[in-house]
Order: structure tokens, then C-alpha cells, then sequence
């Protein structure tokens, strides 16, 4: 049983030889065709994960091994892949073979990494249940009328179901976080600048982050490290070694202190989610680390802030779909402007042209001071609440998400609704924080609950450290949803 | 807040996305909802603040002029919708 | 009848001369296959990003410093947004809020003297594709190769009232894009392009009139046809009590007239923000520094050392100045001259550019090189020939003839200096021509030039002048 064992280990039984990368990759290409009901995968590459185990293989006989040799992998289908359908979950780009690698998609590869396929996902990652997709709903392996969140929904249930050990997801609002609280997984969204958005198709470019899921604060550190570093082709990107991520994995928690702010711990939030939390952190204590009662007071406008921003770029991001040059082309484009018109129509779904227009709508002329200037402004207090906090704790603490995963097309019908699962998450994208989400147990109905952990403008290794000491001391990683 | 039918019409012509008349009240509802969350910003005070278009203050990062990129024509026109000699074809502009 | 007063605001392109585009490292040069040059992120693949050209923000700064605009420490590339085939991205980048110069000016010579046109800014930003409307089974082909070539528009104030006055504008912002060596100026090619704003309003009014926005007058023969257009058109329109329609008209060269363009006729909502993928360009103190000390020589400033070090006339300095490469040429030429600028000047503007503009020849392209006509000088100066005699030598040379010395023997053209044959010709003409040599006793003056004339027309031309008068003179009065 193979896929019981997390991504490090499989990682040293391939270098001790224990089990070849050709039986590892076929094992999991199998699981995935046996639990493709969960439609977690848009595209699994067999032919091409096979020959690079094979290529593995023959390094690992050569005792050649760079950090992942060998262990297979997935990508969440919003990175480009050189030769597969990248299609981000949409109609749009459901012919689009990439003609490059993303950064992050070379990093994994060059750290000897074996792609098996390309995950599901919101359509171009708006959505916080996986049910905008193109390809159709992903399950919950935890209960499979449920949502596993979104928008990496695909990969959450695919590392969760143990389809694969380790997936690549991406953050916008909380993207990587919400799924793997709604899992059970380890997932982290990186500091802004950290990973290399090169490559990853653009949602809103100023929040964007890809990121780990994966099953523990270990696994998700060694893909940070794979993934991260400075890359010249995006302009964002921050000069920084992952030196810091080795040594934050070996932090002792004595004096740790954490910051709770009333608002995460608000009676709105789910009662077994408030339980879960609470236990979590007295835990915490008992390794050692302080709480304080620290204050985010401007939380609540996060929300609205984030409904303008990220929209208002996301307009202007997807103007390039446009029917030109590649994409979705419409069969009624007898002028430019049906061209235009019928394949963004027909090419985008529902969800997305709702954000195309109100993000249209709060840049348009005299709408453009009262929406996107003021969620500027907005954002700002943000960030600076967040460095306010930290004056008096080293990392912030609450639950991931407000409810465990919800039932598959609860929410569908109320987008506000929906949104409203990354009040805790989106702050953090607002401010470039890197966050964490880590398995905090389950509710009454057996769903996995997530604590969120929020560091400081790249103190990833901190967040990881904690993460990982207090998954030696408990042992809610390591439960397997049933069936699997 | 909520938006009207003549500014749903507008915006979806700015974004190029054809509405159908009969899509247009499903979008006016779904807008004006978010315009409705979106409006509890004001509760925010922010008087004196500047904006914030960046998640860090960096400087922009400049690269050397060189050329860097060959040709690759082909392989990125392998997908797209019509193209003849090179050119991506668009029904006729008029100017 | 009213007065009309014109106004005119410019906006110029200036293609910055970068071997890679603004954000990509995909090639600027021209005339490349269609879409050879259009890379992943000229034309807009999910996923790419772009990377800013250090030398376009360095030429954007010296062009700042050479017209005493502030170069802004911080400037924001903006996102511009709309539908347009050759816009890939659906957007374009460029400045909006914060460019990377205002302010700042240029001088132009006006008849009515000198005049300072203020420039608003000038942002950097990216070009466009090109549509190509040639049968496509009745489409149009998008070549994206231009697409994410750094421009630096560059806007003026209002402050022209002419179209001659926006052609000198023109000409001196063209010449000092070229001497900061930051645009090749090329108008065919389309590096240097110009949109004009043009209102009128009853003379003595200050409020503006509405404007219309001219595009498409890219050659400096066409700027002041096309600008004659539509301000006469604009007259009549409000003469005949109508209004003009603020709207963006194309000149059409071929049929002389301005029309409207109906495509670009709606409302515009560009719905510019900063550009998310690009943090601001920042361009500090000593970076600034470091330009202002290797700005070249700028324009006025030759224009004023022309005038006060080789001591030449304004019209003479001006029409050196009107261009970097004949501004280089007279130079060269006059130091293969023995510095002897003000009879280089005199060929330089008369007899050379005569030439150039009959067969069509750019001054770089001149079959007289300047060192060839500075030897041509140097024989006028020393007396080997005479300005007249020059001239056929220079014709000679353009034929490529040779050398000035090598055709000034091989046609043996030396000047007569030799008192005793110029002495002897002078007594024949005397003889020949007693009336106008009477006049000339009798004190008009004028006639000796006619007795000159004659000697000359006797010698062929080969007697040194001078020599002549002095000799007539004396031979007549003394
Ligand atoms: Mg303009
Ligand atoms: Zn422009």
C-alpha cells in the first residue's frame, strides 16, 4: 500500500530502492482510473508520467537523485505544461495545448519530479467548491456529495484520496488554504513573490500564488522548496534562498507566540470548526508556544475589498481570451465584434463573466474612485493590521474556513454565499502573507476541519516549523477518508 | 447598491461578453448582490491613506536589451482559431 | 467675418531604437517576416509576464533631462483597456497617473521670432500589431511582430497656432530624438508618428473649442497638408452655424482629405489601473546622474555654438540644425577645411543640399563625402580654383569623377593667378568694349562688373576674380 506513505517517504524508499519509480507511478495512475468517479483529474498523462519514472529510474539506479527523483506528482490544471491541455477548467481553453513550461512546472520537473497528470479546478480558479468547472464537480474522497473546496479542488481530493502524494494548487483568496481545510491536507500559500507566477495563468495577478498541498508540513515544505525561488521572468518575483524553510523545520515552539484575533473567533463561525480550533491551540500551548489576544479589526471589509480587486484585475487579465490567437472561437463571429462577443460568451462561464462584469463595472469610468480606489485604500489598512499584530505575536491563528465542506450544489445558486468561505483566507492574499492550513481534526459528520496559520512577509520556515512540530505531537494528518 | 439593466448592457459591452435578453436579469441579481457586499467598504475608514497597488513595495526589476527569443511562430500558432501566412485571421476590420 | 485662431496640441510615437521589446526579449528590427517576431508574451499566451527593457527606461530619462522635464523618481505603468485585433492582451501597458516625464519644453524659430511649446509629459508604453487589410477571403491578417515595441509618446501642450508652427515643432523634436540617439526617426517605417488635437476659436477667445483628433499624418509633407484640412474644414463647418463633433478623423493622403472614423467612433472607457504585474519604475538621483553627464550636445545648444564660434548667420545655423546628420556632415567638412565654416556653410546649404534634394539622396548617402568637399574648400580657399569653377568640380565629384585635385588637373581647371596673362587679357577686353568702359570712366561703377564678367568668359572661368577687379581697376582709373 504505497499510497499510504506521505511524499518524504515514498521520496527515501525510492533513493534506498525500496520500490522503483515505474511501481510507484504505476500504482497511483492505477488508483486514479479506479476513483475517477471523484473527477479529480482533467487530463492524466500515463505515456508521459511513465517514461519520466522509467528516466527516474535509471537515475536512481546511478544513486543520481535531485530532491523528488522519482515521486509522482500533479499539477493543478492552471500551470502550463509544454505539449498537455492546460485548460484552467474552462471551455475556452478546453483544446489549448501549452507550447511552455511554467516555472513552477520546470522546478518540480528539474527536481526530478513525475507529472502523472493535470488536476481539476474552478473555472480560471474563481470559485470556492471546484463546481465552476468546465469538466464538471470534483468530490469530497471525505464524502462524495460534498465539495472539496476550491479552487484547487482537484488536487485536494487527489492528494487527500491519495491519487498522488503531493499536488501544485494555487491561492488567490484562499484557493490552496480552503481546500485543504475542507481535505484534510497540509496545503500553504506562499509569501507574494516567493513561487514564480510565470507560467500560471493569470487570475488576479497582485494575489495570485501557487503552492503546495500535500499531507503534511514536511511534504509541504520540500515541494516550497522545489517550487520557490527568484525567477527573471516574473517581475515580482523576490530574490530569496529557501535556506530559511530547512531551518524553520527545526524550530522549537518554547516562547512561540500566537496570535489570536477575535475577529477569526467570531459565533458566526461553525461551532465543531470553533471546537477544533480551540483544541488545536491548546495543543499548541502545551508544546510550548504563548497565545495572545492580538486585534485585525478591519477584517470584515476584507471580503468587499477582495470582491473588488480581484475581479478588476481578473477583467483585465482575461481580455486575452478573445478568440484570436488561441482559445475558444465561436462559429457565430460574422463581425470583430460577435468574434468577440459569442466566444467570451460561449467560451466563459457563468461565474467567471459575472466577475469579468462587476470587475469591468468597478474600473469603469465614474465607478473607478468609490470601487477600485477605495478597496485600495482598503487593502492597505489591511496590511497594515496584520504589522500591527505581529508587533505582538510571531504567527496568527484561527480556522481556515468558516464551515466544513458543504454539500455539493449548496451554494451554486448564491455566489455572496459562496464567497463568504474565504473570510479568513483572503486577507492574506490582500497583504502577501503566506498562510498555512493544516488537518485540525473532524466535525460530527467526520469532515476534516482546518486551522490557518499566518506568518510574516516570508517566514514560510517559521509556519512550516510549527505546523510540523505540533504533526509530531498529533496525528489528524494522518487519517485517511474512507475507502481510500 | 444594486445595478441597472442599461449598466449591466453597458459593462457587457466593454468586456465583449454577449448577454442575451433573456440572461439579463440573472446578471442584474447576481451584480447587484455583489455590489450589495461590495458596498459594506464604506464602513472602512479611509481617510488619509494611499492606495495600495502592490502586495510589496519593491522597485520594478529591469533586464538587459537583448534579444532573447527566437522565432517560434509555428509552435504558437499550432492552436490557433484560422491563421494563413503567418497571419491570424479576424473577420475584415473596418477602419 | 471672424478671425479664426487654430490650436493645436501634438502627440508623437517615438519608437525607442531598443534591440528587444519593452517586455519581452523578442527582436524590434523591422520588416520581419509576419509574426516572426511576436514571442509568448508579445502576443499575450495564458501565463506569460512582463519583464521592463532597462535602455527604454534610460532613453524615456535622457529624453526627460534634454527637455528639462522632471524624470519622475517613481512612475506607474497603467493598464489601458480595449478590444482591438492587433492588442493582443486586450490591454495595452503604458503610463497613465504617473508617466516617467513632465513638464519640460522645446524652443522652435518661428517668422514671428522664438516661441516655447511646453510638453505635457511623455510615457512609456508598448505598440500595438499591425492589421493588414489585403484580400484574406475577405478578412484581415494580424501581425503581431510590432506588438510590444517600446514607444515614448510624447504629448505637447496646446501651445501651436499654426500648422507651419506644429511642422517646426515637429522638425526640432524629430531632430532632438535622433541627436539623443533614442529614436531612428524613421517615418516610413513608422518610429516617428504623429496625432495632432485641433480646435479653433474667434481670435481673442481663451476658452478652447472642441477638438478633433487627427491620426495618421506621418510625414512631415503631410502634417501641414492634412492640419490645412481639417482646420479649413472646421471653419466652415462653424461658419455654416454647425458644430464640430469631437471625434478622431484619419487623413487620407491619397485623396488629400480628413475623414471620420466611424470603428473608433464610441465612447471610450479605457478603464486604465496600475499594472499588477509591474511594480513601479523607479529611477533615482545617480542614475539620472550618470545620464545627465553623457547627454550629447543638444540642438539649441549647436544651433548657439554655430552662431557664436563659427560666427554664422541665424538662417545658415538654422538650416544646419534642421538635421543631426547635416548638422554632422557640416562639421566633418568643416574640419577637413582648414575651419573655414563660413564658405563650408555656403556649400553645405546652397550647392550640396541642392543636389541631395534634385536626386532624392539622404546627406549620409552623399556621393561628396565631407572630407572630399572640404578639399574643395580648401582649393577655393587657396585660390586653386574659383567658386565658379568649383562648382563644376563638385558637379565632376558627384559623378564620382574622383578627387578634387585629380579632376582639377585632369581637366586642367587651376586658376589663373599669374598677374602678367590676367594683365593681358584684361587690355584685349578694354580694347573690345570701349563704351562700357567709357560708362565706367564716367563714374558708373555697376558696368565694371559686366568688364569682369567678360575676362572671366575669356579665361574660362580660371582668372582668379580678385585678381581680375584689381587689375581692370587699375588698368581703367589708375
Ligand atoms: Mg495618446
Ligand atoms: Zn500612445
Amino acid at each position: 500500500m504505497p499510497h499510504r506513505h506521505n511524499l518524504t517517504t515514498l521520496r527515501d524508499m525510492l533513493r534506498r530502492r525500496e520500490i522503483s519509480s515505474t511501481e510507484l507511478t504505476h500504482h497511483f495512475l492505477e488508483r486514479i482510473d479506479r476513483h475517477s468517479d471523484l473527477n479529480a483529474f482533467i487530463t492524466v498523462d500515463e505515456e508521459g508520467a511513465l517514461a519520466a519514472a522509467q528516466q527516474a529510474d535509471k537515475h536512481l539506479a546511478r544513486d543520481e537523485h535531485a530532491p523528488l527523483t522519482g515521486v509522482p506528482l500533479a499539477h493543478k490544471d492552471i500551470f502550463c505544461t509544454q505539449g498537455l491541455l492546460t485548460s484552467c477548467g474552462s471551455k475556452m481553453l478546453r483544446n489549448f495545448i501549452s507550447p511552455y513550461d511554467a516555472t513552477v512546472v520546470e522546478r518540480l520537473a528539474k527536481a526530478g519530479s513525475v507529472l502523472v497528470g493535470k488536476t481539476n479546478m474552478d473555472e480560471f480558479a474563481m470559485g470556492s467548491s471546484n463546481e465552476t468547472s468546465h469538466f464538471g464537480p470534483v468530490h469530497n474522497p471525505w464524502d462524495l456529495q460534498r465539495v472539496p473546496g476550491g479552487s484547487s479542488g482537484g488536487s485536494a481530493a487527489a492528494v487527500a484520496s491519495r491519487l498522488v502524494p503531493g499536488a501544485t494548487g494555487t491561492d488567490t483568496g484562499g484557493s490552496i488554504r480552503q481546500p485543504a481545510a475542507f481535505c484534510g491536507l497540509t496545503g500553504l500559500k506562499p509569501s507574494y513573490g516567493r513561487v514564480s507566477r510565470y507560467g500560471m495563468i493569470a487570475f488576479a495577478s497582485s494575489l495570485d500564488q501557487g503552492g503546495p498541498l500535500a499531507l503534511s508540513a514536511e511534504d509541504a515544505a520540500l515541494l516550497l522548496q522545489c517550487m520557490a525561488g527568484f525567477d527573471s521572468r516574473d517581475s515580482t518575483s523576490i530574490a530569496r534562498d529557501t535556506a530559511d524553510i530547512d531551518e524553520g523545520l527545526k524550530i522549537n515552539l518554547h516562547g512561540l507566540r500566537l496570535g489570536l484575533p477575535a475577529e477569526f473567533f467570531d459565533e458566526s463561525i461553525d461551532n465543531a470548526v470553533l471546537t477544533r480550533v480551540r483544541e488545536a491551540l491548546g495543543i499548541f500551548e502545551r508544546l510550548g508556544a504563548t497565545l495572545v489576544d492580538v486585534a485585525l479589526p478591519n477584517s470584515a471589509a476584507g471580503i468587499p475589498c477582495y470582491y473588488v480587486i480581484a475581479p478588476a484585475e481578473a477583467s483585465s487579465n482575461l481580455s486575452r481570451f478573445d478568440g484570436v490567437r488561441f482559445g475558444h472561437r465561436s462559429d457565430q463571429a460574422s463581425d470583430l465584434l460577435t468574434l468577440y462577443e459569442n466566444s467570451r460568451a460561449e467560451g466563459f462561464g457563468e461565474e467567471v463573466k459575472r466577475r469579468i462584469l462587476i470587475g469591468t463595472y468597478a474600473l469603469s469610468a465614474g465607478y473607478y474612485d468609490a470601487y477600485y480606489l477605495k478597496a485600495q485604500k482598503i487593502r492597505r489598512v489591511i496590511a497594515q493590521d496584520f504589522s500591527k499584530a505581529f508587533e505582538q505575536c510571531d504567527i496568527i491563528v484561527g480556522p481556515t474556513a468558516p464551515t466544513t465542506a458543504f454539500s455539493l450544489g449548496e451554494k451554486t445558486q448564491d455566489p455572496v454565499a459562496m464567497y463568504l468561505n474565504d473570510i479568513f483566507t483572503n486577507t492574506v492574499n490582500l497583504a502577501g502573507l503566506p498562510g498555512l492550513s493544516i488537518p485540525a481534526g473532524l466535525d460530527e459528520a467526520g469532515l476534516p476541519v482546518g486551522l490557518q496559520l499566518i506568518g510574516q512577509f516570508m517566514d514560510e520556515g517559521r509556519l512550516l516549523g510549527a505546523a510540523h512540530r505540533f504533526q509530531q505531537a498529533t496525528d489528524w494528518h494522518q487519517l485517511v477518508p474512507k475507502g481510500f | 447598491m444594486s445595478i441597472s439593466e442599461k449598466d449591466v448592457v453597458r459593462v457587457a459591452h466593454l468586456a465583449r461578453i454577449r448577454v442575451a435578453p433573456d440572461e439579463l436579469g440573472r446578471y442584474q441579481a447576481g451584480l447587484s448582490d455583489i455590489l450589495a457586499l461590495v458596498a459594506q467598504m464604506q464602513d472602512c475608514d479611509t481617510d488619509g491613506v494611499e492606495p495600495m497597488a502592490h502586495p510589496q513595495d519593491i522597485a520594478l526589476r529591469l533586464r538587459e536589451d537583448t534579444v532573447t527569443e527566437a522565432d517560434q511562430r509555428s509552435s504558437l500558432q499550432q492552436g490557433a482559431p484560422q491563421v494563413e501566412n503567418g497571419l491570424y485571421l479576424v473577420p475584415r476590420v473596418i477602419e | 467675418m471672424v478671425a479664426w485662431e487654430t490650436v493645436i496640441g501634438l502627440e508623437v510615437h517615438a519608437q525607442l531604437m531598443t534591440r528587444s521589446k519593452i517586455f519581452s526579449g523578442a527582436s524590434t528590427a523591422y520588416g520581419a517576416e509576419a509574426n516572426t517576431q511576436a514571442c509568448a508574451v508579445d502576443i499575450g499566451l495564458p501565463g506569460v509576464l512582463p519583464v521592463m527593457n532597462r535602455q527604454a527606461a534610460l532613453m524615456a530619462a535622457r529624453f526627460g533631462l534634454a527637455v528639462g522635464g522632471s524624470v519622475n523618481p517613481v512612475s506607474v505603468f497603467a493598464r489601458k483597456n480595449y478590444f482591438y485585433p492587433d492588442l493582443p492582451k486586450g490591454y495595452q501597458i503604458s503610463q497613465y497617473e504617473i508617466p516617467v516625464v513632465s513638464g519640460g519644453s522645446l524652443e522652435i524659430h518661428t517668422a514671428a521670432g522664438d516661441k516655447t511649446i511646453r510638453l505635457t509629459r511623455a510615457h512609456l508604453e508598448e505598440d500595438a500589431g499591425k492589421s493588414l487589410h489585403e484580400d484574406f477571403h475577405g478578412m484581415t491578417g494580424i501581425d503581431l511582430n510590432r506588438a510590444g515595441t517600446p514607444l515614448l509618446e510624447i504629448v505637447s501642450e496646446p501651445d501651436l497656432r499654426s500648422p507651419a508652427e506644429a511642422v517646426t515643432y515637429l522638425r526640432k523634436l524629430h531632430s532632438l530624438v535622433r541627436t539623443l540617439e533614442i529614436c531612428d526617426g524613421n517615418m516610413q517605417e513608422g518610429s516617428f508618428r504623429c496625432d495632432a488635437n485641433i480646435s479653433i476659436r474667434p481670435q481673442g477667445e481663451t476658452t478652447l473649442g472642441t477638438r478633433t483628433e487627427l491620426k495618421n499624418i506621418n510625414s512631415f509633407r503631410f502634417v501641414e497638408r492634412a492640419l490645412h484640412h481639417e482646420i479649413a474644414r472646421q471653419i466652415t463647418v462653424l461658419e455654416d452655424g454647425g458644430e464640430v463633433v469631437q471625434e478622431t478623423r484619419l487623413y487620407d493622403p491619397d485623396r488629400d482629405l480628413t475623414r471620420s472614423m466611424r470603428s473608433k467612433e464610441e465612447a471610450h472607457d479605457y478603464r486604465y489601473f496600475p499594472d499588477p504585474d509591474l511594480p513601479p519604475l523607479v529611477i533615482d538621483a545617480h542614475d539620472l546622474e550618470v545620464l545627465r553627464n553623457e547627454l550629447p550636445e543638444l540642438p539649441d545648444a549647436r544651433l548657439a555654438r554655430f552662431i557664436a564660434d563659427y560666427r554664422l548667420s541665424m538662417d545658415d545655423a538654422l538650416q544646419l540644425n534642421s538635421q543631426k546628420e547635416i548638422a554632422d556632415y557640416y562639421e566633418e567638412t568643416v574640419s577637413c577645411a582648414n575651419d573655414e565654416t563660413r564658405l563650408t556653410a555656403n556649400w553645405v546649404t546652397g550647392e550640396l543640399m541642392s543636389w541631395l534634394n534634385r536626386s532624392d539622396i539622404a546627406i549620409t548617402d552623399s556621393p561628396v563625402t565631407p572630407a572630399m568637399l572640404g578639399q574643395l574648400v580648401c582649393r577655393i580657399q587657396d585660390q586653386t580654383i574659383s567658386g565658379k569653377i568649383a562648382k563644376e568640380v563638385f558637379e565632376a565629384m558627384w559623378a564620382s569623377e574622383g578627387d578634387v585635385d585629380s579632376i582639377i588637373t585632369a581637366r586642367g581647371l587651376t586658376q589663373i593667378t599669374d598677374t602678367g596673362a590676367i594683365e593681358q587679357t584684361v587690355s584685349e577686353v578694354i580694347a573690345r568694349f570701349p563704351d562700357q568702359v567709357a560708362q565706367v570712366r564716367a563714374g558708373e561703377d555697376k558696368v565694371i562688373g559686366f568688364l569682369v564678367g567678360q575676362v572671366m568668359k575669356a579665361t574660362s572661368g580660371k582668372a582668379n576674380p580678385q585678381a581680375v577687379n584689381e587689375i581692370l581697376k587699375r588698368q581703367l582709373l589708375g
